[in-house]
């Protein structure tokens, strides 16, 4: 007993340093994230089901009947087909659905799987937060990315700063949705909530974003929810990057706020900016206790 | 001997509903401890509160030497915790599991491996270590979070319905794992449990009924104070036997789940003259030595009860459902 009592002593002491540190914990919380999403290939394969989806048949369906000028200056004129017009759509509804399902399974984690365990531990809850957030927006931001592989077949092409440009703003938008989705969950005590989130917000979001659409011209109401949407400034940028880049007119379609054109630099930093905001809401929540 | 766990007045109240009702206990380093009670009596509020995963409403808690409401951080490094429901991670390996509870409690590098392959022998699961949790039965996910409870060498272990869902056998060997690290490490240990038979195990049982400690001691000594034997008599009409035994031999017995005990000091000899003198018609009659179920109803007045299924519950069984279903 007395052996035993010793023994925890002198392991103790190392322990009560850091634990790890902040940004260790965060580290942990992260790269469990991605061991997760690197052994469940499976489920990455089928999540690409649904924008393939979109692209193939919802794309190619409208664009038969809108004609190959959509978006032209000019009738005539050079424009977008329609299936060019939603492919940065897609990529970002992939990335919306990722990080927000991502965040979604923190409410089962917490009751009975794994997040027990880092709640009860002598680290930072924050962490657990900023953890999962950056987790979560990197999956997201892989899963919109894969989808640059069907550039050449919607006729983009990609040029390697391009690629640049699209992953730091993929980032941006799974960043910021990742941080509203694990916002969300720190308040819900059941999956009960989810349908919700899904009926209310995610569509939403989704539909009043400009993958679908463009969103210029639109009756008053739906212009302001439109520019309330943080998603709307995500997904424009990496349209007018992607599609710009390949000589497509798409700046018409550009998001303007009382007739001033956003740049895209401010577009990036209203998302970063909702994504802070977030994220503070999340770190609060998790290191509440009742 | 030295007190690990101490507890003064603890209540815990969520709005009107008192969860936990003023609960005093003390436990001692080496100890192994029951917490025996129905579901909803409040067991598991009581070890989130010292666990730091609750903050109490009222009272004192010391766990390890320290308060649990001035340094919640400090508590937590210096215990381990298995909980009801399995907090593994299913798509890591058994040894990835622990790796990562070493580095989030700071276990460094070396002494973390070293540790690591200790504790997958004593549990039995080295052949195992780097396969999928996915792949584990009950039994073994549970040595797993064993394991990993006491990697960083906690002072107390808190086993929240350690055994609860395993088939019998399978308990009866987590207890030889939990008994063999108690030697091994000096661990308390600090266990809540609704089975009976369980709470056999501890050296001293708290019994916990409707949020307050309803009795405390050794199973040997809450057993004693039963007075003697306890006869089980089944018949139609139970309240009617009830009042027969009660005029003629001055003893109240007590009715639960259709059937009627009767503790006397002498059974054996007692029994023919029941079976004999009562005027209606017994269909069985068993005679036992008190178990803990017996203490149990007579402390509280009812058998050991389970609660209407809770929001947790039913979200519980949709995941078995759930899990069961992918395999």
């Amino acid at each position: 007993m007395t052996t035993a009592a010793q023994r925890t002593t002198t392991v103790a002491a190392p322990l009560s340093g850091l634990g790890g540190g902040f940004l260790g914990a965060v580290y942990i919380v992260w790269w469990r994230d991605l061991i997760r999403y690197w052994r469940d290939r499976a489920r990455v394969g089928a999540s690409l089901a649904q924008p393939l989806l979109y692209l193939v048949i919802f794309g190619t369906g409208l664009a038969s009947s809108l004609g190959g000028g959509f978006g032209a200056s000019a009738p005539g004129g050079a424009g977008v087909s329609y299936t060019q017009f939603i492919y940065p759509g897609v990529i970002s509804m992939s990335v919306l659905f990722t990080a927000i399902f991502g965040a979604m399974s923190i409410v089962w984690d917490r009751e009975f799987g794994f997040m027990r365990e880092l709640l009860v531990a002598p680290i930072d809850r924050a962490a657990i937060a900023v953890g999962k957030t950056l987790g979560g927006a990197t999956q997201a931001m892989i899963q919109g990315l894969i989808l640059l592989v069907l550039a050449p077949f919607v006729g983009v092409t990609l040029a390697p700063l391009v690629i640049a440009q699209v992953v730091v703003l993929t980032f941006v938008l799974a960043f910021g949705l990742s941080a509203m989705g694990v916002a969300l969950a720190s308040f819900m005590r059941s999956m009960q909530g989810f349908q919700v989130v899904m009926n209310f917000l995610m569509m939403p979001m989704f539909f009043l974003s400009g993958a679908l659409f463009p969103l210029v011209g639109l009756p008053g109401w739906m212009t302001v929810l439109t520019r309330l949407n943080p998603a709307s400034y995500g997904i424009d940028p990496i349209r007018r990057v992607l599609l710009g880049s390949s000589g497509f007119p798409v700046e018409r379609f550009a998001i303007s706020i009382f007739d001033q054109t956003l740049a895209i630099p401010v577009e990036a930093a209203i998302v970063l900016a909702f994504g802070a905001v977030m994220l503070l809401v999340a770190v609060r929540a998790f290191q509440r206790r009742d | 001997m030295s007190a690990v766990i101490e507890v003064k007045g603890l209540v815990k109240k969520y709005g009107e509903l008192e969860a936990v009702r003023g609960i005093d206990l003390t436990v001692e380093q080496g100890e192994v401890f029951g917490f025996l009670g129905p579901n909803g009596a409040g067991k598991t509020t009581t070890i989130s509160i010292l666990c730091t995963l609750l903050r109490p409403t009222a009272g004192d808690a010391r766990v390890a030497g320290v308060d649990v409401s001035h340094d919640p951080a400090e508590v937590r490094r210096r215990i381990g915790l298995v909980f009801q429901d399995p907090s593994l991670d299913d798509q890591l390996t058994a040894r990835e599991n622990l790796e990562l509870h070493g580095r989030i409690y700071g276990v460094p590098g070396a002494l973390r491996r070293e540790r690591i392959d200790e504790l997958l022998a004593v549990v039995e699961l080295a052949d195992r270590a780097n396969s999928l949790v996915k792949t584990f039965s009950g039994g073994m996910k549970r040595r797993l979070e064993i394991a990993r409870g006491v990697l960083h060498h906690p002072q107390i272990l808190f086993l929240d319905e350690p055994t609860l869902g395993l088939d019998p056998q399978t308990r009866k060997h987590i207890w030889d794992y939990l008994n063999s690290l108690r030697k091994r490490e000096g661990v308390t240990l600090f266990m809540t449990t609704h089975y009976m038979d369980e709470a056999e195990f501890c050296d001293r049982i708290a019994i916990i009924d409707r949020g307050t400690i309803a009795a405390l001691g050794s199973p040997a000594e809450l057993k004693g104070r039963i007075g003697g034997d306890v006869i089980t008599l089944a018949v139609a009409d139970v309240p009617a036997a009830a009042r027969e035994i009660k005029e003629r031999f001055d003893i109240a017995p007590l009715a639960a789940n259709g059937t009627l005990r009767i503790e006397v000091a002498d059974g054996a000899s007692f029994l023919p003259r029941l079976v004999r003198e009562l005027s209606m018609p017994i269909s069985t009659v068993s005679l036992s030595r008190p178990s803990l179920d017996d203490v149990f109803l007579k402390l509280t007045g009812h058998a050991i009860r389970t609660e209407g299924a809770s929001e947790k519950d039913m979200m519980r069984n949709m995941g078995r459902m759930w899990r069961g279903g992918r395999r």
